[in-house]
């Protein structure tokens, strides 16, 4: 089924920008749950992954304008510091605009083995940001986040794509 | 003749001086956040954006929470109910003594002409969520500066100190609680008086005592009051109590490990405490031979 989805490729449907924006919405709702606990601690950063998401595959809509405006509302709604999330994001942005090609030409499985590095190098960002500001390393389960958003990956893959799928009609030619 | 090449396939700049662009935004914002702490007013208007969503997201947990409010079971009321009134009893008569102990303490430092403590006022808020900054040990409640409440004002609850607001929000403010690596208390023994530096260690439910030399007198089970010489925190607060105390010779200063007394990883409701001492100035003399290189704002 992973493969159908890349192989014999479909002409996807224009993809309604309205779309877009209530996904990216919907990811920063999330990321502002009240999460507590071991959940909060493996939480995958739900903004980063869709963005990234949205960058692969709608590179000429998504891109910096909105990785620094979502960084910016996270780092708000954190009270981290200001613009370390929009550095991670921006950076996070940039790897997909230019690797979208060669991720796509992957099937949804292995698309994860690209994107697990890239979210591992948006936290290590931030880390690298905070350990200058002076804090302390909060232990290796601050990455546990990633590697449960690259097995969130096809999901999220699919679902994004999924209003963009014309529907097949066998009576029309 | 020029020919310039139609705009077809115009996508701007290229990814590199974009992602050059952000990153210079960014680090400039760091920078002047980190290091200038300029960036309040920014930060105030964004989060008017944010601030929809964030109740939104707290929604569903609070309909939750009120459902299981609803479905609490009889016994369960009337044995909270048993025991609360059993509690008023109890506080009812510590309550009398205190009153009248305060009467006497207001009398005596009246005839010693010594300076009256200031009564403190106390804004009740409710802890929306706990930071997800998982650097930093921190929590939001739900009253900001529509509440009146400013920076640097004691958080506690019903047992004790938890932390110290740290950034007003129109409708939110950041609690650092004490835990936090960065925060400090200033606490006195309950035993024997002895002052010292209350640090959070960055970990949930330790703290540990700061520059306290080899031979001081701390034991396990000391008791720590805010000592209120800070002008931030009212004196007289539980804070936290000693667990542990380490002497090694080999160190400069004894490691006294302690864990806080209130509920600071799990609480509900709490107390912002409004209280404002007015110190008098410093003695200009004292000034000048503390001054000198590192002179510390009040």
């Amino acid at each position: 089924m992973l493969q159908s989805e890349t192989r014999p490729q479909t002409i996807l449907l224009p993809v309604k920008p309205v779309f877009i924006i209530l996904t990216l919405v919907a990811a920063l709702l999330i990321n502002l749950l009240p999460w507590s606990g071991w959940l909060l601690a493996i939480k995958p950063d739900f903004v980063a992954l869709v963005l990234l998401c949205w960058c692969v595959q709608q590179p000429r809509r998504v891109g910096f304008t909105s990785a620094m405006l979502l960084g910016l509302a996270m780092d708000v709604a954190d009270g981290s510091l200001f613009g370390q999330h929009a550095l991670a994001y921006s950076m996070l942005a940039f790897a997909a605009l230019v690797l979208h090609r060669r991720v796509l030409g992957f099937t949804v499985k292995d698309q994860i083995l690209h994107v697990i590095p890239l979210l591992l190098a948006n936290d290590l960002i931030i880390l690298l940001i905070r350990k200058f500001a002076g804090a302390d390393f909060p232990g290796v389960s601050y990455f546990a986040g990633s590697f449960i958003a690259g097995a969130l990956w096809p999901a999220i893959f699919y679902l994004l794509k999924l209003p963009q799928v014309p529907k097949t009609d066998p009576d029309h030619v | 003749m020029e020919y310039t090449p139609p705009p077809l396939f115009n996508r701007g700049p290229t990814p590199l001086v974009r992602l050059f662009l952000c990153a210079l935004v960014s680090l400039g914002l760091l920078i002047a956040d980190a290091r200038y702490q300029y960036l309040d007013n920014i930060r105030q208007a964004v989060s008017v954006v944010v601030y929809p969503l964030q109740r939104l997201a707290g929604t569903p947990g609070a309909i939750f929470d009120r459902i299981g409010d609803f479905f609490v079971t009889q016994a369960r009321l009337r044995e909270d109910n048993a025991r609360l009134a059993e509690q008023n009893l109890k506080n009812a008569v510590q309550l009398r003594q205190f009153e009248a102990l305060t009467a006497e303490n207001a009398h005596l430092r009246d005839l010693l002409a010594a300076r009256q403590r200031i009564a403190a006022g106390t804004t009740a808020a409710e802890v929306l969520y706990t930071g997800r900054d998982p650097f930093t040990r921190r929590v939001i409640i739900d009253k900001g500066l529509q509440a009146d409440l400013k920076a640097g004002q004691p958080v506690i609850d019903e047992l004790g100190v938890i932390g110290q607001v740290t950034r007003v929000y129109p409708w939110l403010s950041e609690v650092t609680l004490i835990t936090d690596k960065e925060q400090v208390v200033p606490v006195q023994n309950l035993r024997n008086g002895l002052r010292a530096v209350l640090g959070g260690t960055g970990n949930d439910g330790e703290l540990e005592l700061k520059f306290i030399p080899l031979n001081a007198d701390f034991k396990p089970g000391d008791r720590l009051i805010t000592s209120g010489i800070d002008g931030v925190y009212p004196p007289g607060l539980p804070v936290g109590e000693v667990t542990n105390v380490e002497r090694n010779a080999a160190y400069l200063f004894a490691r006294i490990a302690c864990k806080p007394v209130a509920g600071v990883a799990s609480h509900a409701q709490v107390l912002v405490v409004n209280w404002e001492n007015k110190i008098p100035e410093r003695p200009p003399q004292a000034e000048k031979s503390a001054g000198g290189k590192k002179r510390r704002g009040s």
